[in-house]
């Protein structure tokens, strides 16, 4: 089932053309790797999908983006409820530099998520627990969240996504500043809560993206060169840019 | 009360009084008052010698130049001298300093007008300049569109700090007390003629220190759904504080140590009782400082020394609870 659909999307940063009438689909409690490139427009794309690219003032999107048969590129948009749907974790872990335990609680109070004071407890330790950083933290949740190890810090920036429930979660290269150990803990996560969300990654790694992903798009030049099952676009691509990105002859 | 000694020669008397601070006469009624039974006995009694005394016992008073060119005639060197000879010539720490108004006698002269109406000052220009800046500053890196009008803010802002106090002194003058109204030589005009200075400074130190605040946090309170009040208010503000009071600091302390615009809104002005409120008239250190080196009586050479002391005092206290809660607030947040 689709979850998000996006047709002939083009952004524009000041008069900058950075994606080119970019249609993608993606399926509903899957994962979707987009790969490219530098600077092919992964992020910028992935940034539609959350409406984070409203931050930058001459940044500009054009088309359509559906989730849910709901129009995400337009000005009614209510960009609060869509950002508590559609979560985000960045290249470099950003924890508030609060407890753990505030770092994880701060999306369902703004929410009005919990009730009470044991349900927010719940929330956090479910959301931790998830994030499969419970067992290291749950003796030290008052502890400042920016003193965590890199990779723990990236789990508890994951913690903090889920902990208001979205639907989707975005991940722009979340692994690219850990250690292996530390990135196969995050792609074990990645599997387990395809279960429940719909996940959009972008990411350096081609072993990464084939481990992890169902589908999988290659951007160059701000197009979308080719889209479809990880399976056929690693061991059969049609188009022959992609055959050469994955390959590593160019890139 | 007129006489020291009734069996003296009036001029004689004359002369002894003029030994002594004018407040013998209320030094000699405390005493009664304390001990009823005094009267009319004979009994030590402990006054405050003259600026001039107190000046010959300093060893300050040259006493080789002619009689009639000194303020301490022969004989009234000769009875300091016996007096000092019987030890009945104290120096004690003085306490009235610190607790009384100014005066035109050095001998009695102190700085708790201008000590109170500093500390008025102050928590006045705090009050007005400190929610404005931090808004203002809020306002214009957070909320504020970029384009020629804030652009002509911004130079302004800049041009704000670099204005000389003087003119601000003036603004008051012209503003405050000839439009508005407000009551001359009070810490209430001269705390907002101050904020007017601090203002700038402390938007300038805010800003910068908002800006410091890295994007990323920024962009991961947005992403969890945070508007962007909520983004500014619950992270932002409170992650550029520290920056914002040590701003701040640097306002006051310079703010603590203006002279001029507060010789103009008229706090330069001989102030003889302790303001209870920012709406009594009163001096400030600074400007006590000035009035004092003015005066031509050595002893408020003196006088002069201990304020410059006391305001240096201020300056450090200050700073250090500044610096306390600038910990306090980094702790936090490290
Ligand atoms: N804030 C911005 N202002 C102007 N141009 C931008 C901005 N962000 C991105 N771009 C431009 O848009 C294009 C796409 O950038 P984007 O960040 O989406 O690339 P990317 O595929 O994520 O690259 P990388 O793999 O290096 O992260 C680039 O040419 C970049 O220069
Ligand atoms: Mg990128």
């Amino acid at each position: 089932m689709s979850k998000i659909k996006a047709e002939n999307v083009n952004v524009y940063y000041g008069s900058k053309q950075a994606l080119f009438d970019v249609s993608i689909d993606i399926a509903e409690k899957e994962v979707t790797a987009l790969i490219g490139p530098s600077g092919c427009g992964k992020s910028t794309f992935l940034r539609c999908l959350n409406r984070m690219n409203d931050v930058i003032e001459i940044c500009r999107v054009e088309g359509s983006i559906k989730m849910d048969n709901l129009e995400l590129n337009s000005r009614k948009l209510d960009v609060v409820r869509l950002r508590e749907n559609v979560g985000m974790v960045f290249q470099k872990p950003n924890p508030f530099p609060k407890t753990i335990y505030e770092n994880v609680a701060y999306g369902p109070t703004i929410h009005g998520i919990a009730q009470s004071k044991e349900e927010m407890d719940q929330i956090v330790e479910t959301s931790l627990k998830k994030a499969a950083l419970w067992n290291e933290v749950k003796d030290r949740l008052d502890e400042i969240g920016t003193g965590l190890s890199g990779g723990q810090q990236q789990r508890l920036c994951i913690a903090r996504a889920i902990s208001v429930s979205p639907e989707v979660i975005l991940m722009d290269e979340p692994c690219s500043a850990l250690d292996p150990i530390a990135t196969a803990q995050i792609e074990e996560l990645i599997d387990d809560l395809k279960k429940e969300v719909t996940i959009v990654i972008v990411t350096h790694s081609m072993s990464q993206a084939a481990r992890v992903s169902q589908k999988t798009g290659f951007f160059h030049l701000g197009k979308l060169i080719e889209f479809g099952p990880t399976d056929k676009i690693f061991k059969n691509p049609d188009n022959q840019q992609t055959q050469d990105y994955i390959t590593g002859r160019f890139g | 009360m007129t006489s020291l000694d009734p069996g003296l020669p009036e001029e004689e008397d004359r002369q002894l009084i003029q030994m002594v601070s004018y407040k013998y006469e209320a030094e000699v009624k405390d005493l009664l008052l304390k001990n009823p039974d005094y009267l009319g006995k004979i009994v030590p009694i402990k006054l405050t010698a003259s600026d001039d005394v107190d000046q010959v016992h300093k060893g300050n008073y040259p006493r080789d130049i002619p009689e009639e060119n000194r303020r301490v005639n022969d004989y009234q060197l000769q009875i300091y001298d016996m007096l000092n000879e019987r030890g009945d010539i104290l120096s004690e720490f003085n306490i009235s300093f610190f607790t009384s108004p100014d005066s035109r006698e050095a001998e009695l002269a102190g700085i708790a007008s201008s000590f109170m109406g500093t500390v008025f000052s102050i928590l006045v220009c705090l009050a007005f300049s400190f929610p404005v800046a931090v808004l203002a500053a809020i306002y214009l890196e957070e909320f504020a569109p970029k384009n020629k009008f804030t652009d002509f803010i911004e130079v302004n802002i800049n041009n704000l700090a670099a204005v000389p106090s003087i003119v601000f002194g003036l603004l008051g003058l012209g503003v405050l007390l000839a439009v508005f109204n407000l009551p001359r030589s009070t810490p209430l005009v001269g705390g907002i003629t101050l904020s007017l200075m601090t203002l700038p400074t402390i938007i300038i130190a805010a800003r910068a220190s908002l800006k410091a605040v890295p994007p990323s946090i920024r962009e991961a309170a947005l992403a969890i759904g945070a508007s962007n009040m909520q983004t500014t208010m619950h992270h932002t503000v409170p992650l550029s504080m520290p920056g914002t009071l040590s701003g701040t600091i640097i306002g006051l302390a310079q703010a603590l140590g203006e002279t001029a615009p507060l010789i103009l809104i008229g706090m330069v002005a001989f102030v003889n009782t302790i303001p209870g409120t920012p709406v009594d008239p009163a001096a400030s250190l600074p400007v006590q400082i000035y009035i004092w080196s003015e005066s031509a009586e050595r002893g408020f050479v003196e006088k002069v020394s201990a304020c410059i002391m006391v305001l240096l005092a201020f300056l450090i206290l200050m700073n250090l609870a500044a610096q306390i809660v600038r910990h306090k607030f980094e702790k936090k947040w490290s």
